[in-house]
C-alpha cells in the first residue's frame, strides 16, 4: 500500500519534470550503451588476439630440450665430493629430441581427467628446395584428427582439405608464405631436405595460414608418419606432446607436476605467452575504466537533477511531512526517482548497447593475417550486460543518496515560516 | 463531552539566532473535544511558533505536550509523522497543494498514507469532504486552476480526510477576501456544530475570533486570556 503510494508520488514528480528526467536518463543510457559496446568490442578483440595464440598453442607442451647434462662425471666422483670444480665449455651429448618414455606418459595422460586431450607431434627442421635455393623451414608432423579436434587445425587450412593430409601418403600442407615463395600450387610436388641431408618429395594438399606471417613463411604440416619417414625414424619417434586441459588456469601447476613426474621439459601456455595475457588484461582494464568513468559522469547528472528537483519541490516536501509523511517516506520517494532513472536509462542502454555491438559486429574487417575473421569481433558475454545493469543501478542509487537524504531532512517549519 | 484532547504544560521555546530570546514562556492550557478555539495576539507574540509545536512539527521546546493523552516528548520522527497523519489536520495561510496531482488526489494523499482504508474508500471519503466544502465539482481539476478561496477549501478538505482529533489552522483566512473568509468561517462553524470537530485556529481577525467558542489571547509569548 505504502509502497504503491510512494511509487505513485515518485512517478508524478518524474512526469512533472519529464524533460530533465529524460536528459538524466539519456545520460545513463549513453554511458551504459558505450560501456556495453566498448567491453563487447574490446573483449572480442582480446578473444581474437588470444585466439591467435590460444587456439594453436597447447596448454602444456612436453618435450626434451637438448642441453648439457647438469651432472658432469666429476660431480659423481666420491673422491672429490666436497670440492669445488669448474668446467668450462660443456657441450650437450649427441642426444635426439625424442621423448623416451612415451607409452607410459600417454597412459598417464589418458587416466588424468583434468586433461581434455593430447596430440603428439614431431618437429623436423628442413629446407624447402626451390630450384637452386634452399629455404629453411619446419615441418610439424601431426596427428591430423587430434590436431583438428583440439587445436582448430581445420580453421587455419585456408585452401585444400585438411583431411587429405591423413588420407594421401607423403602429403604436405604448406605455410601460406612458404607456398608463395616456392610458387607451389595445390597438387604440385615439392622437395624438402632434412638437416641430415635426406631428400623427400611431398605433394601439396593445402595451405596453412596461422595469422602470424613470420610463422607462415616457415611452418608446414605433414602427418606423423610422413614426418617419421622424412626423418628416417621409427614409429615411436615423437618430439612433443601437446596437452590441452579442461581449464587453462590449471596449466602452470600441472606443467610442474608433469615435469617432475616424467622428468621432461614442460612449458605451460601462461609462461610461454605471458605478453598476451598482460595485453589482454590491460585492454580490459582500460575498457572498464572508460565505462565506469562514463557512468560516474551520468551519476553526477542525476545528482544535479535530483538536487534541482528537491530545491523546486521544497513546498511539496514540507506539506507531505506536515500531513504525516515521515523523513523516511520522503527519502524513499527520491531514491525511487533516482532508481527509476537508472532502471529505465540503464535498460535502454543495455538494449542500445546490444544494438551497437551488433552493428560493430557487422562491419567488415578483412586482414590477410586473420583468415577466419570477416567482421569486427564482438564478444556477447552476458556478464557485461549484468555488470552494466548492476552499475547503472548502483551509480544512480549513490547519485540519489545524498539529495534524498537532504530531502528527508527538510524541516517543514522552516519552509512554512519562509512563506 | 469534557474529554481533553490536547494538553500543553509549561511549554517554553527559545530561539538562539541571532541572540537567545524566549518566544514562548511556560504556555499551559488544554483543549476539550468539540471546542472551537481561536488564538489571537499581536504580530510576533509567538502564535505560529506555538502552533508548530502543538502540531508536533517542531520538537525543539521544553515542557510537555500530550495529544489524546499520549506524551509527545519521547517520540521519534517517524512516530510523530504518524501522529500528525492520524490525529492532526493542518491548514496554513498558504494552501500548499501539489500541482502534480488533481484536487481529489491531493485530498487523498494523507488518507493513502494512513493506509487504514482501501484506495477506493479513501477516494470516496475524500469526495465526501469536498462535498461538505461545496467544491466536489472541482475534484478533477489541478490546483492551479482554482481560485484562492477554492484552494483553501481543498486544503481544509485535505486536513479533514483522516477525521483528525483536531484541526489546526495558522491564519487560514489570511490570504482571503471578506467573502471567502466568511465561507471558510462558516465551514469551520459547521464542522464544529454538526460534526463536533475540535478546532484551534490562529487569526488576526477579531470578528472571526469573537464568533468562536473560546479565545486564547497571547502577548509576548504568554497567554494573557483564555
Ligand atoms: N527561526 C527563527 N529564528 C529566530 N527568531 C524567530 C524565528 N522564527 C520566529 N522568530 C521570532 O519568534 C517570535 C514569534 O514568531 P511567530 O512567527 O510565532 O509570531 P506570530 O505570533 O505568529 O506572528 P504573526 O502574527 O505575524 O504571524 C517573533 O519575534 C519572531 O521574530
Ligand atoms: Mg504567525
Amino acid at each position: 500500500m505504502n509502497f504503491k503510494l510512494i511509487n505513485s508520488i515518485s512517478v508524478s514528480l518524474l512526469v512533472a519534470r519529464w524533460k530533465q528526467t529524460l536528459v538524466a536518463a539519456i545520460g545513463v543510457t549513453f554511458s551504459i550503451t558505450m560501456f556495453i559496446a566498448l567491453l563487447s568490442f574490446m573483449s572480442g578483440l582480446n578473444d581474437m588476439l588470444d585466439g591467435l595464440i590460444v587456439n594453436r598453442t597447447p596448454h602444456i607442451r612436453l618435450y626434451n630440450e637438448i642441453q648439457a647434462s647438469k651432472n658432469q662425471p666429476i660431480d659423481l666422483s666420491k673422491e672429490y665430493k666436497g670440492h669445488y670444480n669448474f668446467i668450462r665449455s660443456v657441450k650437450p651429448k649427441n642426444e635426439r629430441a625424442q621423448i623416451h618414455n612415451c607409452p607410459a606418459m600417454i597412459k598417464a595422460l589418458d587416466n588424468d581427467d583434468r586433461v581434455l586431450g593430447y596430440a603428439p607431434k614431431i618437429v623436423a627442421q628442413v629446407f624447402y628446395n626451390v630450384g637452386d635455393i634452399d629455404l629453411t623451414g619446419v615441418i610439424n608432423g601431426v596427428n591430423v584428427d587430434e590436431e583438428a579436434r583440439l587445436f582448430k587445425f581445420k580453421d587455419y587450412v585456408t585452401a585444400g582439405n585438411y583431411i587429405d593430409l591423413k588420407n594421401i601418403p607423403n602429403s604436405i600442407i604448406l605455410g601460406k608464405g612458404a607456398a608463395e615463395k616456392m610458387l607451389a600450387n595445390i597438387g604440385d610436388v615439392v622437395q624438402v631436405t632434412t638437416s641430415k641431408g635426406e631428400r623427400m618429395q611431398l605433394k601439396v594438399v593445402g595451405y596453412f595460414q596461422s595469422g602470424i606471417q613470420e610463422v607462415d613463411k616457415v611452418q608446414s604440416y605433414a602427418s606423423i608418419s610422413t614426418a617419421q619417414k622424412l626423418l628416417g625414424e621409427s614409429k615411436n619417434y615423437i618430439t612433443d606432446i601437446q596437452v590441452k586441459l579442461k581449464d587453462i588456469a590449471w596449466a602452470p601447476k600441472m606443467a610442474k607436476e608433469y615435469a617432475n613426474l616424467f622428468d621432461i621439459e614442460a612449458v605451460d601456455i601462461q609462461t610461454a605467452n605471458s605478453q598476451f595475457e598482460t595485453g589482454s588484461s590491460i585492454r580490459t582494464l582500460i575498457s572498464y575504466a572508460v565505462g565506469i568513468t562514463l557512468l560516474i559522469v551520468a551519476g553526477f547528472g542525476i545528482y544535479n537533477i535530483l538536487n534541482m528537483m528537491i530545491y523546486e519541490k521544497m513546498d511539496s516536501i514540507a506539506i507531505l511531512k506536515a500531513t504525516g509523511f515521515s523523513g523516511n517516506d520522503v527519502n524513499r520517494i527520491f531514491i525511487t526517482i533516482a532508481l527509476s532513472i537508472g532502471f529505465f536509462g540503464g535498460g535502454m542502454g543495455l538494449f542500445l548497447g546490444f544494438g551497437l555491438s551488433n552493428i560493430i559486429d557487422n562491419v567488415p574487417f578483412n586482414t590477410a593475417s586473420l583468415p577466419t575473421i570477416k567482421t569486427f569481433p564482438i564478444n556477447y558475454n552476458p556478464k557485461f550486460y549484468f555488470i552494466g545493469a548492476v552499475f547503472s543501478l548502483v551509480t544512480t542509487y549513490l547519485a540519489g543518496y545524498f539529495p534524498s537524504r537532504k530531502a528527508s531532512k527538510i524541516d517543514p517549519v522552516v519552509i512554512i515560516r519562509g512563506k | 463531552m469534557e474529554s481533553i484532547i490536547l494538553q500543553a504544560n509549561k511549554i517554553s521555546k527559545y530561539f538562539h539566532d541571532p541572540s537567545t530570546i524566549q518566544v514562548l514562556k511556560e504556555i499551559t492550557f488544554s483543549l476539550n473535544k468539540g471546542e472551537f478555539t481561536s488564538i489571537i495576539g499581536k504580530s510576533g507574540c509567538g502564535k505560529s511558533t506555538l502552533l508548530y509545536i502543538l502540531s508536533t512539527m517542531d520538537t525543539d521546546y521544553t515542557g510537555d505536550l500530550r495529544i489524546d493523552g499520549v506524551g509527545m516528548r519521547d517520540k521519534k520522527e517517524g512516530e510523530l509523522a504518524r501522529v500528525r497523519n492520524e490525529k492532526i489536520g493542518f491548514v496554513f495561510q498558504f494552501h500548499y497543494l501539489l500541482n502534480e496531482f488533481n484536487v481529489l488526489r491531493n485530498v487523498m494523499l494523507p488518507g493513502l498514507k494512513l493506509g487504514k482504508y482501501s484506495e477506493k474508500e479513501v477516494e470516496e471519503r475524500a469526495y465526501q469532504k469536498l462535498k461538505i466544502l461545496g467544491i466536489e465539482k472541482e475534484a478533477l481539476k489541478i490546483p492551479n486552476q482554482l481560485s484562492g478561496g477554492q484552494k483553501q477549501r481543498v486544503a481544509i478538505a485535505r486536513a479533514m480526510v483522516n477525521d483528525p482529533l483536531i484541526i489546526m489552522g495558522d491564519e487560514p483566512t489570511g490570504n482571503l477576501d471578506k467573502k471567502n473568509t466568511e465561507i471558510v468561517f462558516d465551514i469551520f462553524k459547521e464542522l464544529s456544530d454538526v460534526y463536533n470537530q475540535t478546532l484551534l485556529i490562529v487569526t488576526h481577525d477579531n470578528e472571526f475570533a469573537n464568533r468562536t467558542h473560546r479565545i486564547i489571547e497571547m502577548e509576548d509569548g504568554r497567554i494573557i486570556r483564555m
